[in-house]
């Protein structure tokens, strides 16, 4: 009996069409206003939603294929990374210290991102963003999952991987990381769209990843270098989103413009805050170095983000703002950032400790007008003191940062021996930032950041003691009761790592495997 | 501009004065001194002498460096909001007029910090 088939198997095409686009609808028992209550308030205007085109087209079916395959091959070699005591082949101990600012820092963003898109995809009435937004969300919490279980691995031996859920919402510096998303998941789809899938994925990613993963590799760490390969596949298809998404916002509606411009100064300038921890492990983290901040920006975001504006600007997009001040803050950033968590370095999860010879003389080359004359003679001046058994713990809090929530480093532009400091009066308050470009972003909605979750002034206000302790108690020791709240061991997690029990450790493992003792 | 919101949208200040117990914050920095890397956040009772903020509490912050015991406190200059600024040490910070999270720094001229590299 011959079927006659009339027509062949779907192409890939035509099956996306079906499964995606074609299964949704307009709401007649609700009003698609109520149904899509979010898409309308931050002032966009999309006429026609039909006019996304699909950067990638993507079903179930064929992620979960691709994907299992992938994590796959993922975990084969974090399982013979772990088996094979592959963290005592990491270039020297300090180096761990790079993981753990990735995963206290970067990993719980990445659940954050998974959680944005699925609220984003949420309200958005076009089926097409919405399919992207869900695929992006489910990999945004495989990668949350693959650096989670990669990084595992170090817990074993180290410390400070033990609490970074609970450390997120109260270590001092996390919450520099943590307000930047928290600020991109209160706004509305749009501006999360531009925060994330654009300013950060697009603009910025390069400057996250590469250093991070290039870094492991030069450094011997397997493990992390393979999930970062692994992201990296999806970062190709984030970076596709995150452009798609400005050109289709640009393309429905004159209107949209500034609104779009505007969140790509504030977002651009809250993600390259975020970046200077970032910066700060490249230049000083890791053992063996791969390129410094200066070069990466300049290769990552001077030449690529300078390509990327122009092709933009067709658009009527200009430049982020703010970009003559990073251009000169390029040669400081990281060495303030440094001397910030050596000065902090008891209220930390992580060691810091002063650069070798050789490390301090790769620096000057790197930064021949900043290194030699601002910040030498004071990690020279530390090293001194240390050898007296004076080593420098700054143990009054500092003065933070109203929006980025970084304690006010950052010097003038142009003048790198003066604090920036600027101030704004709102209501009956007075707010601190430290630059033009915070204070800009703050001005813009202050019914947002006069809510910031500050730890400094939470610390003064009490809020960072566990439940029974008494601060008016004789003897109370606030450094003490605020590190119990953090769940950081004192002379574990945090100090110098000369002396510490990981540099120990690491040594006599590497030992035991090397020598015959 | 307020902020773009669904519905309205006021909210109090996280770090208003009534929630520091009877504290303000004032916070000072001292100008090309930047081995500490930030201006320091401390919470004082507004009667406190302002002298008493100089010999009581500056020690234990600034005194690390060793340029601290060279300092010649009459001849520091103060900046309020970066604006100079007339300082009484008999007074206090609330007949100063200091007021919850204003900003303090002062110069200590000659003293420019580590090998005068402003550290």
């Amino acid at each position: 009996m011959d079927m006659k088939v009339s027509k062949k198997k779907l192409g890939l095409k035509e099956k996306y069409q079906h499964m995606t686009r074609g299964l949704g609808w307009e709401t007649t028992y609700q009003s698609m206003d109520d149904v899509f209550p979010m898409v309308k308030y931050e002032g966009i205007k999309i006429h026609d939603w039909d006019k996304w085109e699909d950067p990638f087209r993507l079903t179930m079916d064929a992620y979960w294929k691709y994907q299992a395959e992938k994590e796959r091959k993922l975990y084969a070699i974090i399982d013979a990374y772990a088996q094979n005591n592959g963290h005592l082949s990491v270039t020297d101990a300090r180096y761990i210290n790079a993981v753990k600012l990735f995963l206290n820092g970067i990993s719980p963003l990445e659940y954050m991102a998974h959680r944005g898109f699925a609220m984003t995809g949420r309200q958005f009435p076009g089926v097409g963003p919405r399919v992207a937004c869900l695929m992006q969300s489910l990999d945004e919490i495989r990668h949350a999952q693959t650096q989670i279980h990669s990084l595992s691995n170090y817990n074993k031996y180290y410390n400070g991987f033990h609490e970074y859920r609970h450390m997120l919402e109260r270590v001092w510096y996390l919450s520099v990381p943590r307000s930047f998303f928290d600020d991109a998941v209160t706004a509305g789809p749009f501006e999360f769209m531009v925060a994330i899938g654009f300013s950060f994925e697009y603009v910025l990613t390069n400057l996250l990843f590469v250093p991070f993963v290039s870094g492991a590799a030069y450094n011997g760490d397997m493990g992390t270098m393979t999930f970062g390969f692994s992201a990296q596949s999806d970062e190709a298809r984030h970076m596709t989103l995150g452009l798609e998404v400005i050109k289709f916002i640009l393309e429905q509606d004159p209107d949209n413009l500034p609104i779009v411009q505007q969140w790509i100064d504030k977002w651009t300038w809250r993600g390259y805050r975020v970046l200077t921890l970032v910066g700060m492990m490249m230049d000083y983290m890791l053992p063996k170095r791969i390129m410094s901040w200066k070069e990466a920006w300049e290769v990552y975001f001077e030449e690529n983000g300078g390509a990327l504006f122009k092709d933009l600007a067709r658009y009527g997009i200009r430049p982020p703002k703010w970009l003559d001040q990073i251009e000169q803050d390029k040669d400081h950033i990281s060495h303030q950032a440094w001397a910030t968590f050596y000065n902090y370095a008891a209220a930390c999860n992580f060691h810091t400790w002063i650069p070798t010879d050789d490390e301090m003389d790769w620096l000057s080359q790197k930064y021949p007008n900043s290194f030699d004359k601002y910040y030498r003679p004071r990690l020279e001046h530390w090293r001194e003191e240390a050898k007296k058994g004076n080593r420098f713990y700054n143990k009054t809090l500092p003065m933070l940062c109203q929006t980025c929530q970084i304690p006010m480093i950052f010097t003038e532009p142009g003048d790198p021996t003066q604090i920036c400091y600027r101030e704004v009066d709102y209501k009956d308050n007075k707010y601190h930032f430290c630059s033009d470009g915070c204070k800009e972003i703050f001005e813009h909605e202050p019914e947002k950041y006069v809510q910031a979750w500050l730890p400094v002034h939470q610390i003064y206000q009490g809020n960072c003691f566990n439940e029974g302790v008494d601060p008016t108690a004789e003897g109370f020791d606030p450094l003490a009761a605020v590190l119990d709240y953090y769940h950081l061991n004192f002379g574990r997690d945090n100090l110098d790592f000369e002396g510490s029990e990981d540099q120990k450790n690491f040594d006599e493992w590497r030992g035991m495997a090397t020598k015959n003792v | 501009m307020g902020v773009a919101a669904i519905q309205e949208y006021q909210f109090q200040s996280a770090d208003r004065l009534e929630n520091f117990h009877g504290n303000q914050l004032l916070y000072i920095g001292w100008d090309q001194h930047l081995m500490f890397c930030a201006p320091f956040c401390l919470p004082l009772p507004p009667n406190m002498r302002f002298g008493d903020v100089i010999e009581k509490v500056l020690p234990g912050v600034f005194g690390y460096h060793p340029d601290f015991a060279k300092i010649d406190w009459s001849k520091a200059e103060w900046l309020k909001s970066s604006q100079p600024w007339q300082v009484d040490f008999d007074k206090t910070l609330a007949e100063l007029g200091l007021k919850h999270k204003d900003v303090l720094r002062f110069r200590t001229p000659g003293l420019t910090g580590i090998k005068g590299s402003a550290s």
